[in-house]
């Protein structure tokens, strides 16, 4: 039994560990921690409810961070664990963190899938448009003419657009956010969470280490134009047309989401074992 | 991407004793394929009946050789257009079933004869070209005999009874 | 146990003749009468309509591998029966009906001179409306064995109840036509009665055998990515974990499915997975992630012909090295291996056991042969392995998921556990579990899962240890019967030896090796693989006190009784 606490206000400071996280100064990843820790005091969700699940990446280090139950698994695979984990635990609050590497490419699959089965959980990618962690290879999302030194010259590859493909593939609620504006960011995160089904936010959040050039994001985001659709078609092509700079809840779904049905622990496993008589 | 047309152009009467000829053979291939995968899957009375067709149009196809006389239709066809996509006498074979009788064989034959038929019946109304009307005339009348041939080889083979598909082995998992 | 006499019986045809279906039937028929037997099958390539060949082994006692030779082989049509060649050897005393009509006969009933009847059932069986030559088939089979024909019908009329009286009347006429064309001939070779016995008895596949172990041991979720020879434990438990207020997740792949079972355990939740060899590679990085953040979590491999895709159908040994050694980094984690239908039920119930208590993956080593196999069992005890993890709750002082204890083991914290909050981490971690790179933290990590495994008390349940003699067969898996019937005719040529077959892979038992192969002078190493790898895994992992040979081959025919009876008696 789990001691009843009677807090029912927390603060932001609640949900913060202790671990002083290894982002670069500048990175946009601390913000997107704030608006972790602000979505969660608003909510008010004990923080021992809430399981902050990630894979590989600087973004996928932000677990710890927070004080709430977390796991930092292997590289691509969290929603995969995320489903296992909601599936069987309803009763948590399921945060799916991960990057533009680490979601996109490896974990690219598993997008697709958990968009698909629609369980409720919320995914924040925070996308940098690089590899971070490893210094700096192209990304899905990075721009085909960007150089890196795996790829002199560039991709020259189409970068992915993970917006589209999540709404191709049903996610229930999606939002573009970006990281330095805190506040906003906090109130997408605590509408996403508390819509139901799949949630998927992509944080644009600067990697000041390897695209310094992204110190020009403030300046390029901005509100999308029009409020969010709840038609799947008008919201694909809305996004595959703007800029990738349009932030806000860009589409709301109403789709059921997947959760097995609740039995009980019924331990009489003599209605199985029937079927094995002779 | 423009539609490619459905049957091949008839200009002369060359063109269309190949497009004969091309639709017997298209016959022959598609038969003796039916025949390999009732050989793989252990019908063997599947397998006598398609080779059997398969020679059959293999003969009608001598046939229109002979008709063409001297003129060689068989490098004709290599260069004329294709049927966009079964040609009349290939047998469907999305219809094939590996516990299929010879029942279900000869109907997808009588299907062929009869898409063969109304193929060179709609020359016949459509050619201006009296040669080739002519022809088209002659080979309207081998079809509707090899129309009248299947039904004979039916009344010999009766429709199978409803559970002829049953198969109380599942089916396997090879991978 | 399977040295008393014993039937043996193919049954063999081709598209859509139902083979398959007339031996599990006549296995039902045999077990309903009271008689034990085990069956297989094996196919052609065919997805429909290919050649198939029933093989059972009737019995008064358990029977857990198949025999060296058959003495009953029906030919419902010899269509492509020669493929089945290797595996149906006939002898010259082998009973063979053939239908006249069914096709050349093949060499395997040449070749050794066997005594053939003909009977036209498909003739027959077309005087019959509706009838079919299968059944034709089961009347003869069952009238040789002993049946009667109501006996042969049973089980054929349960499975037909959907289709209608007709059917089953069709059915009826055919098993009484078949068994009045028996009534001539000669067979004789008779069943003993079969033994009275008060425990109750099952008929059931090791696959399924091995999802019900998984839910008695107290598995409540599975996560499902199909494959071929696994597919049946999924799909058997995922009516059953429902029943029991469980799930399963059917995964997009096997990368999807371990990290699902992951994350299940780690919410508190005991969980399980099945698959083959293809699948064990591409979850083999997660199972270093449950190791390292000491996640309890269950993987079945019913291991199948490797390499790569390799033979899907057919059984091999040869996944030992992966499930042993596959992990990157020193990676200590549990490997179990059943050794029949019955101890599929066991051995996954203790390996979830296992799991939970040590907070550490398992691998369950099946096979295809068990997995795929139906054999006639008693009843498996209850026993007392239900997963007992240790949990940390009502935490009042700053809490360390993976702080240092006695056991190895220390507390877990669930999900919804207030105080109990820490990040789970595939990352070297200090006792709180915060990443760290210095040498005190790995090595004391490194000691704490070692440790806690190794020293753990498995009990007897380690190994199989029967008999004695100057000669150790060691062996595991589904060779393990093969052996135990060779020892047992070797037994008559005044030979005896002792059969070593251990349970539990990983972590290795040195202490108890020793004792179970003192005294001996010989020792044998059987295995079906084409590397030797087990023999290599005991010698790297335990001392072996004497002279060694090694029998090894590989899939995809099972190993015979006979066969390794003539390795120990060609080793004196």
């Amino acid at each position: 039994m789990t001691a009843v606490d009677t807090r029912n206000v927390y603060k932001q400071a609640d949900y913060k560990s202790d671990v002083k996280p290894i982002w670069c100064p500048g990175c946009g990843d601390y913000h997107v921690l704030m608006s972790f820790t602000r979505t969660f005091a608003q909510l008010g969700l004990p923080p021992e409810q809430v399981c902050v699940i990630s894979g590989i990446g600087c973004s996928s280090r932000i677990p710890a961070y927070t004080n709430c139950y977390g796991f930092h698994g292997v590289h691509g695979r969290s929603l995969a664990l995320a489903a296992g984990l909601k599936v069987t635990r309803p009763d948590l609050t399921v945060v799916v963190a991960s990057g533009d590497g680490d979601g996109y490419s490896i974990g690219g699959n598993h997008f697709l899938h958990a968009c698909r089965r629609n369980v409720d959980m919320t995914y924040v990618v925070m996308d940098n448009h690089i590899y971070g962690m490893t210094k700096g290879q192209p990304s899905p999302t990075t721009e085909p003419e960007f150089d890196t030194a795996l790829s002199p010259g560039g991709t020259r590859v189409r970068p992915f657009h993970p917006l589209v493909v999540a709404l191709a593939s049903g996610a229930n609620f999606i939002a573009r956010c970006f990281s330095g504006h805190v506040n906003e960011t906090a109130d997408v995160l605590v509408e996403a969470i508390r819509h139901p089904g799949f949630s998927f936010v992509e944080i644009l959040s600067p990697c000041v280490t390897f695209r310094p050039d992204e110190k020009a994001w403030k300046d390029l985001v901005h509100p999308a134009p029009v409020a969010a659709t709840n038609d799947a078609a008008k919201a694909a092509r809305r996004i595959m047309t703007d800029d990738g700079f349009n932030l806000g809840i860009l589409y709301r779904g109403n789709r059921t989401p997947y959760q097995p049905a609740a039995g009980g622990t019924h331990t009489d496993l003599s209605q199985l074992e029937k079927d094995f008589e002779l | 991407m423009s539609k490619a047309p459905a049957a091949p152009k008839v200009a002369n009467l060359h063109d269309l004793l190949a497009i004969a000829y091309q639709i017997e053979i298209d016959a022959v291939d598609r038969y003796n394929l039916l025949a390999d995968q009732m050989e793989t899957h252990n019908n063997p009375e599947l397998v006598k009946v398609f080779r059997d067709l398969a020679r059959a149009e293999g003969i009608h196809g001598e046939e229109i050789r002979r008709m063409a006389g001297d003129f060689d239709v068989v490098n004709h066809a290599r260069h004329i257009g294709k049927f966009a996509d079964d040609s009349p006498e290939e047998a469907d074979l999305g219809s094939a079933h590996y516990l299929m009788t010879p029942w279900h064989a000869l109907q997808l034959s009588l299907k062929g004869e009869e898409r063969a038929l109304a193929y060179f019946t709609s020359i016949v109304n459509t050619t201006k070209d009296p040669a080739v009307k002519k022809m088209a005339e002659e080979l309207v009348e081998e079809e509707a005999e090899h129309v009248n041939l299947v039904h004979r080889l039916l009344r010999k083979h009766p429709e199978p009874s409803k559970n002829w598909a049953d198969d109380l082995d599942p089916p396997v998992s090879q991978e | 146990m399977a040295a008393s006499p014993s039937i043996s019986i193919a049954i063999v045809g081709s598209g859509g003749a139902g083979a398959l279906t007339t031996g599990d039937s006549l296995l039902e028929t045999a077990c309903d009468a009271g008689w034990h037997g085990l069956s297989t099958r094996t196919l052609g390539p065919q997805i429909r309509g290919g050649e198939a060949a029933g093989l059972l082994r009737l019995s008064a006692d358990p029977v857990a591998c198949l025999p060296d030779h058959f003495d009953l082989l029906v030919g419902i049509d010899w269509l492509n029966a020669h493929r089945f060649g290797a595996e149906i050897k006939l002898a010259p005393q082998t009973l063979v009906i053939s239908d006249p009509r069914g096709g050349e006969l093949p060499p395997m009933v040449t070749q050794a001179g066997a005594r053939v009847v003909e009977v036209p059932m498909k003739e027959m069986a077309k005087a019959i409306t509706d009838g079919r030559p299968n059944m034709i088939a089961l009347g003869i089979a069952a009238r040789l064995l002993g049946f009667t024909p109501e006996q042969a019908l049973a089980p054929i009329a349960m499975r037909l109840s959907s289709k209608g009286a007709a059917a089953i009347e069709a059915s009826k006429a055919g098993i009484t036509v078949g068994f009045g064309a028996a009534a001539g001939i000669d067979f004789d070779m008779q069943l003993p009665a079969p033994k009275p016995s008060s425990a109750r008895r099952w008929l059931l596949s090791g696959n399924e055998a091995t999802g019900l172990g998984a839910i008695r041991g107290g598995v409540r979720f599975a996560a499902a990515y199909p494959i071929t020879p696994a597919t049946e434990i999924l799909e058997w438990l995922a009516p059953a974990l429902t029943k029991v207020g469980g799930a399963l997740l059917q995964a997009e792949d096997e990368l999807a499915a371990i990290n699902m079972i992951i994350g299940a355990s780690f919410g508190g939740t005991p969980a399980l997975t099945a698959t083959s060899g293809p699948g064990l590679s591409l979850m083999i990085e997660a199972l270093g992630l449950a190791t390292s953040a000491e996640i309890p979590i269950v993987v079945v491999d019913v291991m199948r012909g490797g390499p790569s895709t390799g033979i899907p159908t057919k059984s091999e040994q040869a996944d030992l090295n992966i499930a042993v050694y596959g992990m990157h980094g020193d990676a200590p984690h549990l490997v179990l291996a059943p050794q029949s239908v019955s101890d599929c039920l066991f051995t996954t119930q203790w390996a979830t056991y296992l799991a939970e208590t040590l907070q550490a993956p398992a691998i369950v080593l099946s096979d295809q042969f068990m997995g795929q196999a139906r054999a006639a069992i008693e009843r498996p005890a209850d026993v007392s392995f239900i997963g007992a993890r240790t949990v940390a709750k009502d935490i009042t002082a700053a809490y360390e998921r993976y702080a240092l204890a006695a056991n190895g083991v220390s507390p877990m914290a669930i999900p919804g556990t207030l105080g109990g909050q820490y990040t789970a981490d595939g990352l070297t971690h200090t006792q709180r579990g915060t990443p760290t790179s210095g040498e005190g933290d790995h090595r004391a990590q490194l000691d704490k899962r070692r440790d806690k495994l190794e020293q753990f008390n498995y009990g007897d349940h380690w190994s199989s240890i029967e008999g004695d003699g100057d000669l150790a067969v060691v062996t595991w898996g589904s060779v393990t019967s093969a052996v135990r019937e060779a020892i047992e005719c070797a037994a008559a040529d005044g030979i005896k030896a002792r059969l070593v077959a251990p349970r539990l892979l990983l972590p290795a038992r040195p202490e108890q090796m020793t004792k179970a192969l003192a005294g001996v002078k010989r020792i044998l190493v059987v295995e079906q693989t084409h590397g030797a790898q087990f023999h290599r895994y005991l010698r790297a992992h335990y001392d072996l006190p004497a002279p060694v040979r090694a029998f090894n081959r590989p899939g995809p025919l099972p190993i015979t009784a006979g066969e390794v009876h003539r390795a120990i008696t060609e080793w004196r």
